[in-house]
């Protein structure tokens, strides 16, 4: 008998990034209500802003992207290697304990269980065991790269393989701590003060770098050059972006600490090395987006691709917007305005949501043995509402952000602030509902594809087997 | 080695040191790379490496875009321009000489050049007149709703727990040296719990009597809350439970309830306390703004 892929686990994980991305962004739709009309709060302590949003960042940034991360590495990984994934029965433990940390996550925030880090709220016993599945990730994951049949290792992997590594580092240097109680659910800070602070942007910008970037930059490494049947555009850009970026992002961090009791030296750093990650991060961009060049009437008709493709601009753009809000005096006007939650849901929605819907379209009907999804119209539709959502959603924060800061700084002439600041709020509510509007658009989508997946899976043909591994080209 | 510099855990100049050669090196690494790894030739023929992965995945030999190449040197040789000009380096200021403190002490120097002498002239005149001056009002108004606004409301109407500043009605007294003390070294309230001592009955009995001083009705024995109350209120509220502006103990007597005057609230006030605290602005805001801030609050309750 030929040996075959293991797609078990690739399928358990898709359709639950599916079902969390749903979650996630409904939870996401809720509290830009709240923000919009704070009655929506209902005066109960689980269904505060302040316990919601780190429901929806966990959700949507771990639930969310964590699943669809797990499905296409675990189905990258085996293809470019030739070979079924390595120890299957920690692939299994890597689902089910991956599932167990975000009901976990569903449960302890909404109780108001936080170790108020932002991206790593979840207190320490999901510490642990998000450590242990990790671990088994890591091990299925670079398991199959040593078993591969083919000499040389694609180059999605080497993005797969440095997320998953990084990720490790971050979580275990951020969350380090000292538990005191295990049913209260409570640990102190290994680090203190400003160096907590430090510590906290060192992870929260790290995980944006590695598990929403080089992760997702993975993805596109594969599913790209598929979905437009050409070749990658650059091996050299993909080996020099590769190495820039795994080692600049790591600098980044204290951007988000301008201004602050952080020493100015490592202000400064945390700036230039933001200011010289834009190339490497265009360097991704540029793979992604000429590897089509060849093949750009496909666009007209491949809805997959405009996903892809839209997916791979927005990050272009987002990757320009950052390091341009990392220099100090931008930074002056853009922190701590909507511009910054502009910014993430630019990479959020336009980059990790469209290139893990895109890359999900293209991969599901094959792991049921099929070539494509029940409809492509609706997933063409699927597109349209998606980019509408986007738009409204981050012109809004943008137009919001910088009038916030705008509004903030504006003086009289006799040096007294012009606006209080119960009238920025004020100033802000149009844009908030907009926003609202924006997200409901973009999660109506979501409600498109789970309806197209379902049909494909639930189909007469549609059948769970797992593909036979071709022979190797060399 | 500058002396603000590193975070204060850092106390040997070995880390300054170290940070140093990780910055250079790294910036040296990122122009190696460049440099090492610009190989193909602008004029190759393009075509697909020879490794192939999964059936069709192939990767093509095109050269490195020069345009992005031209960027990425671009943005190293920022880097180095910025490192030599602003601090980044822990062992060196830069050049400039530029601190975030100092930018700040700069701004606020200019700010008091350009916007200081009027406060000065307002501080001679007396706030009663400062308080018929429409230009001073008009910047004491824009003081009052950047500071002030967050506790006592745009309209100066207070809120539950925080004061309504045009009534007339003073906790710690309404006139111009009263406000000012009030303004600039704050004011701590210390009305104490008294639901151990009392009890439950003895919190409602209490509560019966202080509202009875205003006149409602509620139940509970008047003589055993009335008893209680002069062993245990009058030192701060006074015999006749008019209060005292010297410990900001308000009068019970009249309409004027800070914390609500429901039976259910004044119950929490006394068997639980209250605590309510104005911060001190003085440091922070300086004599001048203080000055104009009473004026327009004087103002306030003059109007009324």
């Amino acid at each position: 008998m030929q040996e075959t892929y293991n797609y078990k686990v690739v399928r358990q994980f898709s359709i639950m990034t599916v079902v969390w991305g749903i979650v996630g962004m409904l939870v996401g739709v809720i509290i830009a209500a709240q923000l919009a009309w704070p009655a929506l709060n209902f005066d109960l302590p689980w269904l505060t802003f302040s316990r919601l949003r780190p429901l929806h960042t966990n959700a949507v940034v771990f639930a969310f992207g964590g699943s669809a991360l797990f499905a296409t590495s675990y189905y990258i990984v085996q293809r470019t290697c030739h070979a079924r994934l390595f120890a299957p029965a920690l692939a299994a433990f890597t689902f089910w304990g991956w599932q167990l940390v975000i009901v976990l996550a569903a449960v302890t925030l909404p109780l108001g269980f936080s170790t108020a880090k932002e991206y790593a709220e979840l207190e320490w016993p999901i510490d642990l065991l998000i450590t242990v599945v990790w671990v088994a990730y890591a091990i299925v994951f670079f398991g199959t790269i040593v078993k591969r049949k083919v000499k040389h290792i694609y180059v999605a992997n080497w993005f797969l393989g440095a997320f998953i590594l990084t990720v490790a580092v971050l979580h275990l240097g951020n969350s380090a701590a000292l538990p005191v109680s295990l049913m209260g659910m409570k640990s102190y800070s290994a680090y203190a003060g400003v160096q907590d602070a430090m510590v906290q942007w060192w992870y929260g910008h790290n995980a944006v770098g590695f598990f929403l970037t080089a992760g997702f930059l993975g993805m596109m490494y594969y599913f790209m050059p598929k979905a437009a049947n050409r070749p990658v555009y650059s091996y050299r850009l993909s080996v020099v972006h590769f190495w820039a970026i795994a080692f600049t992002y790591i600098w980044a961090g204290p951007h988000h600490l301008h201004y602050t009791a952080l020493p100015d030296w490592t202000q400064s750093l945390g700036m230039i090395m933001s200011l010289i990650l834009l190339a490497p991060s265009w360097g991704g961009m540029i793979n992604g987006i000429m590897t089509l060049s060849g093949a750009w009437e496909k666009l007209r008709t491949d809805p997959i691709l405009k996903f892809l493709v839209v997916a791979i601009s927005f990050y272009g753009m987002s990757t320009f917007e950052g390091p341009m809000m990392s220099i100090k005096t931008v930074n002056a006007l853009s922190h701590y305005t909507d511009w910054t939650i502009g910014h993430v849901h630019s990479g959020a929605l336009g980059w990790v949501a469209m290139i893990s819907i895109g890359s999900m379209y293209f991969m599901i009907p094959r792991l049921f043995g099929k070539t494509q999804m029940y409809s492509p119209r609706l997933i063409e539709l699927h597109f349209w509402i998606s980019t509408l959502g986007v738009v409204l959603y981050i012109a809004a924060m943008w137009i919001s952000g910088v009038m916030q800061g705008l509004m903030w700084r504006a003086t009289n002439t006799d040096g007294t602030l012009t606006y209080s600041f119960i009238e920025t709020v004020t100033a802000m509510h149009p844009f908030y509902v907009t926003r609202t509007v924006g997200g409901l658009v973009f999660l109506s989508g979501m409600f498109l594809m789970a309806y197209n997946v379902w049909k494909t899976v639930t189909a007469d043909d549609a059948k769970a087997i797992d593909a036979i591994i071709p022979e190797p080209a060399h | 080695m500058p002396e603000y510099d590193l975070m204060s855990d850092f106390t040997s100049p070995f880390w300054a040191w170290y940070i140093f050669i990780i910055v250079a090196g790294s910036i040296i690494w990122l122009f190696y790379l460049l440099m090492t790894q610009n190989k193909e030739k602008r004029n190759t023929d393009i075509k697909p490496t020879g490794h192939k992965w999964d059936e069709n995945l192939e990767e093509l030999n095109t050269p490195l875009p020069r345009w992005w190449l031209q960027l990425f040197y671009a943005t190293n040789i920022f880097a180095v321009g910025y490192l030599i000009l602003y601090p980044g380096l822990a062992v060196f200021d830069g050049v400039l000489g530029w601190s975030s403190v100092g930018a700040y002490n700069e701004e606020m120097e200019a700010a008091d050049k350009k916007f200081g002498e009027q406060y000065v002239n307002y501080l001679k005149q007396d706030v009663a007149e400062l308080a018929k001056n429409k230009d001073a009002l008009t910047t004491g108004s824009r003081l009052f709703s950047t500071y002030c606004t967050q506790c006592h409301g745009s309209d100066a109407g207070g809120g539950p727990g925080f004061p309504n500043l045009r009534d007339g009605d003073w906790l710690y007294g309404g006139d111009v040296a009263q406000i000012k003390q009030t303004i600039a070294t704050g004011r701590q309230a210390a009305m104490p719990g008294w639901g151990a001592v009392l009890g439950k009955d003895g919190v409602k009995n209490v509560t019966a009597y202080v509202m009875s001083l205003s006149g409602k009705k509620t139940a509970g024995d008047l003589d055993a809350g009335k008893e209680k109350f002069q062993q245990l209120c009058v030192a701060c509220h006074g015999a006749d439970a008019q209060g005292n502006i010297a410990l900001g103990a308000p009068n019970l007597t009249d309409q004027t309830w800070l914390y609500g005057g429901s039976r259910r609230s004044i119950e929490k006030s006394v068997a639980d306390g209250r605590n309510g605290r104005m911060p001190a602005f003085g440091d922070f805001l300086g004599e001048g703004k203080v000055h104009l801030l009473t004026a327009y609050v004087y103002s306030l309750s003059v109007d009324n």
